[in-house]
Order: C-alpha cells, then structure tokens, then sequence
C-alpha cells in the first residue's frame, strides 16, 4: 500500500512538473531571442563578414527567418518529441553534445554534493557536541569564512598553494589526453584531476550544511522526545546518535535539494577556473557564439535534473521520516 | 532582558563586521580623494611587487592596484546595494500580495516564485546580463531578477502570520481599504525579518557580482574587484597578489555583512540568540 501510494504520488509530482519544465523553456527561448545578435551574424563575423544577402540567406537555411512565435511552436513540439535540435556551431546534435558534456559536470557535482553533505553534516554535529569550546569556535569561525569566500577565488588559491607551489595537482583539465590511460589508470588520472574543482565547489556548500546541521541539532536538543529519551536513562551519546542526528539530518537533506540548482551555476565557475569539461563551459561557448539551440537544450536539461532532484529529496524525505505523508 | 542596541552593539562579532564595513563605505565614498590615479591609468612598471610606494604593487599593464581597490569597492557596493533594493522592493510587493490575498493570486505568485527557483539562478544572470549587454545597469537588473524569491517567500509568510492579529481584524472593522491595510497595518509588522534577510542579500549580490565581473561580464568601463581577480588570473604563476588581494577584499566585505547581518538576527530575535 505504502510503495502504491509512494508510486503515485511520485507520478503525480512528474506530471506537475511537465509545465514548470515547459515554462522554462518557453521563457529562455523568448528571453534569448532578445539577445542582440544571431547565429547568422556570428557565423558571418567569423567568416570575415557577409553580405546583407548571404546574412538572410544564412538565417533562412536555420530558420531563423520565420516569426518568433512559429520557432517557439516547432521548439516546443520538438521538445516533446525529446529531440533538442541541431547545433550548427558544433555540427552536432544537441542531445549528443549535452550527454558528452553532462557527466563531468555529474562527476563534479556529484562528488560535491557527498563531500559536501557528508563533512558539512559531520563537523555540524561535532560543533554541536562540543557547543561554547573551543573546538566549536574552530569549526564555526572556519563554516563562516568558507561561506563568505568567493568560489572562484578558491579554486585560484587551491591552485596556487597546490598545484603551482606543491605541485600535487593538475591545474586544469579532467585527464592527462596525451598519456592515454585506460581503465583504473584513466579513473585515477580523473580522480586526480577532480580534487581541486571538487574542494572548491563543496567548500562554500560544506560551510551551509555545517552551520545548518549545527543550528537543528542544538534547537532539537531542546525538544520534548530528548528530555523523554533522557528520563528513559539513555546516555549522551545514545539520545544525539540514536534521536537527535536522525532528526537534524532532515534540515539538512532538504537544503540540499534547494541547492542543486545553485550547485550547477557554481560549476560554471568552477570549470571555467579549471578547464573542467562540462555542462557550465559549454553553457558559456554556447551564450558567445549564440547558439541558441545548445542553450537552450542545457537550461532545459538543468531544468530537469532540479526538478528530478527536488523529487529525489522529497521522496527520501518520506523514507527517512515516517511521520510525514506524501498524500495532502 | 537587554534593549536591542545592547545586545546588537555587544556582539563583538557584529562590531568587527561593522568595523571593516565602515572602512569599505569609507574608502568607496571618498575613492578619487584617496587614490590619486584612475584606477585604469598606468602608473609605473607592471607587475611591481608591493611596497611602499605602490602599497599594493601594480598589475600586468602597469596600474595600480590599490586605486583599483578603491574603485572596486565603489562599483561593488553600489552595484550591490541597488540590486538588493530592487529585488527587497519586487519580493516584497510579490510576498505581501501573495500572503494578504491568499487563493489564486497566493497560488499564481507563488508558482512564479517557484518556477524562478527551479532555473539555475547563477545560468540565468549570465544570460540576462549577456543578453542586456554588460553593463552597471543590467548586472543590478540580473542580479535582482535572481535574487527575489527568498525575499516573496519570507514576506509572504509574515504577512500571513500577520494578518490573522487582532489589529488587522480591528483595522478591517473600521472599514480600511486593502491597501491601507498592507501598507500601513501589516508591512511595517514584517519590518524584522526582512531587514535581516535584506542585509545578508547584499553579501550574496557580491559573491555574484564578482563573479560575474570574473567571467568577464562585469560592467566594461568600472574597476570592481571581481574582474581584478578575472584579469590576474593568467598571470597566477607569477604574480600571485594580483590575485589574492582583491579576492581578500571580497571575503572579508562578505564576512562582514553576514556578522552584521547574523547580529541583527539574534538582536530582533532574542530567542534564537542561545543557539
């Protein structure tokens, strides 16, 4: 009965969020063809410049000739029919180019996201059990000089202490193309590539999660079921494990969620600092040499992975905590 | 139970942030009287290490960057300070219409609301700002299109707790207009918290801010400290503080406003303050 009603009720948020996805789309299709500027153009800037005729032949081979509002409607239809168009600048279809760039950005984020949930919730409950000691001041004071540092000016000094004076680390790139790894080399030359970029996108994000799993855990100490687990004779140790973590992990998991779409937009960054491969810098090429269609295919694939997350969440929200309901 | 000013003013944190966010407003209200030079003009030989008479060294092309510092604070804070008006302005307007009218103009806002949460809000700044040509006007525009939605939904659920007091009921019965009502009744009760929410926005309008200038899309004619950091970058290797002073400068002006604006919190809600 429960997994029935989990089931639907997952449905029932996939099919709410067909509009929100659909908005975003209509929206950055309307919002880019503002944009001063058109493929057209940029393709006959590059090639040394064009005449007003070749310019509106150009723009009629793409169909950019046609009013805004039948371009909107083929996009749309095509959307429907999961085919994300043609980028003329890469001479490749969309789908291929966002499922090539989409798992280095999946690694980095996905990395993020574990180091990020996994210390940030860790050094949030030691700063909670060592609360007024000069352990939690250590942890608290580091949670809010990392919030309040710009990401890319992280990944700069990570790659100056580490890479330029230590050098440990690669300072740029995912892998090292010209040694040809294969297999667990290849892994590991990734692997060895993804610690720089992944302590720089985490480090903001462990910070949040540290200060918010510090805050629920001290304002659930204070909670009616703690002072009854204490009555009970429980130790310490047993009521912060055992109740109150479980409890103050929630916070924590929904923040999370919240954060995904802010976790792609720090990636821009990020693989811009580091050359990394993805989604963001492909995001950046695209908007310069307005390709509209590429663009588009990303917002509308991060559209997806936000809402797919915030689903994720709420549906491990259930699991994690039984008093909740999925049905209203 | 100590009076607000006490318990604000007796934060040390909340002083040392107010310290150092007096010397940004400062050394940004008086730029031209402190840095003798433009903050794009070539002083000396590039890449000077710092000294004494350049406090700062001077960067790739020979400019100062202690003027580029001083500048930089300038168009940071004002750009900063003006998105977060904007966005204060349009969320609350969003938040109170929600929460005071409840039904479908509660759902109709807050979809919106919603649906400008689930867009990658730093992707969408790129864009409006590439789209309206960089410039000071359309990173405030950018900025503040990204950073409402928090603010509607603080506002609108004040007001929804606001507007169930006696007061408001009291304010209905003497035939008061809806507007007057929100206005008068019920937006100057939601003051505490948006204040709080607002001042740690102007620290978030920063980080993006120079973000943005770092990527290359700040506003092309003023100094800010994100693109200081933007354009030292590829001399990393060799001229380390080219990078790390301004991306100094942006830490501890962030660090400030979030002293500041976590003091404000645990003054206006003194319940709290025990965590």
């Amino acid at each position: 009965m429960t997994g029935l009603r989990l089931l639907r009720y997952i449905v029932r948020r996939l099919l709410q969020a067909v509009p929100v996805i659909l908005g975003v789309t209509v929206l950055c299709f309307l919002l880019l063809q503002l944009a001063p500027g058109d493929l057209a153009e940029v393709l006959a800037g590059e090639s040394g410049g064009a005449s007003a005729e070749y310019i509106q032949d150009l723009r009629a081979r793409y169909g950019l000739d046609k009013p805004v509002l039948v371009q909107l409607a083929v996009y749309v239809r095509n959307v429907f029919l999961f085919d994300l168009g043609f980028s003329f600048r890469h001479s490749s279809k969309v789908s291929d180019l966002l499922l090539e760039r989409m798992m280095p950005t999946l690694l980095l984020m996905g990395t993020t996201l574990v180091l990020s949930v996994g210390l940030g919730a860790l050094s949030g409950l030691f700063a909670a059990i060592w609360v007024r000691t000069w352990r939690d001041h250590v942890i608290s004071l580091g949670a809010i000089i990392a919030y309040a540092t710009p990401l890319f000016w992280v990944g700069l000094m990570l790659i100056l202490v580490f890479s330029v004076w230590l050098d440990w680390f690669p300072t740029s790139g995912m892998e090292n193309v010209v040694m040809f790894y294969e297999g667990w080399d290849r892994a590991l030359d990734v692997a060895h590539h993804l610690v720089l970029p992944a302590i720089t996108l985490s480090l903001f994000y462990l910070a949040l999660y540290a200060r918010l799993m510090r805050a629920t855990m001290l304002e659930q100490r204070g909670l009616d079921y703690v002072t009854t687990a204490r009555a009970k004779g429980l130790t310490e140790r047993q009521i912060t494990f055992r109740h109150v973590l479980r409890n103050a992990l929630l916070p924590v998991v929904t923040m999370a969620g919240v954060q995904v779409g802010a976790l792609l937009g720090g990636s821009v960054v990020v693989e811009s600092v580091f050359a990394w491969p993805g989604l963001g810098q492909l995001a950046f090429e695209a908007l310069f040499s307005r390709d509209f269609n590429l663009l588009l295919g990303i917002f509308f694939i991060s559209a997806c992975l936000v809402v797919f997350v915030n689903i994720v969440v709420d549906v491990v929200y259930v699991l994690l905590d039984p008093r909740i309901k999925v049905d209203e | 139970m100590n009076t607000f000013r006490q318990r604000f003013m007796g934060n040390p944190r909340v002083i040392a942030g107010l310290a150092w966010l007096g010397l940004v407003v400062l050394v940004a209200a008086a730029a031209p009287l402190i840095a003798s030079h433009h903050p794009f003009e070539i002083v000396a030989e590039p890449f000077l290490i710092p000294s004494l008479e350049h406090p700062f060294g001077t960067d790739s092309l020979g400019r100062s960057i202690w003027a580029g510092l001083v500048h930089g604070a300038r168009t940071t804070l004002v750009i900063a300070i003006l998105a977060t008006l904007a966005s204060v302005a349009f969320g609350t307007l969003v938040g109170a219409l929600a929460g005071y009218f409840g039904g479908l103009v509660d759902d109709g806002l807050m979809r919106l609301t919603e649906f400008f949460q689930t867009i990658p809000s730093f992707i969408f700044a790129i864009v409006l700002v590439a789209i309206l040509t960089p410039s000071a006007t359309s990173l405030i525009v950018a900025i503040a299109v990204v950073s409402w939605p928090p603010i509607a939904r603080v506002v609108r659920g004040e007001v929804l707790s606001v507007k169930a007091r006696e007061y408001v009921q009291a304010a209905v019965l003497v035939g008061q207009g809806d507007m007057a009502i929100l206005f008068r009744q019920v937006l100057p009760n939601t003051l505490s918290p948006l204040i709080v929410t607002g001042s740690l926005l102007v620290a978030t309008a920063i980080l993006i801010e120079s973000a943005l200038s770092f990527l290359g899309l700040g506003a092309p004619n003023l100094m800010s400290w994100g693109f200081m950091v933007g354009a030292g970058r590829s001399f990393l290797r060799d001229a380390w503080w080219l990078v790390t002073i301004p991306g100094v400068a942006i830490l501890l002006t962030v660090l400030s406003i979030n002293l500041v604006g976590e003091g404000l919190n645990d003054a206006l809600n003194p319940r709290l303050s025990d965590l």
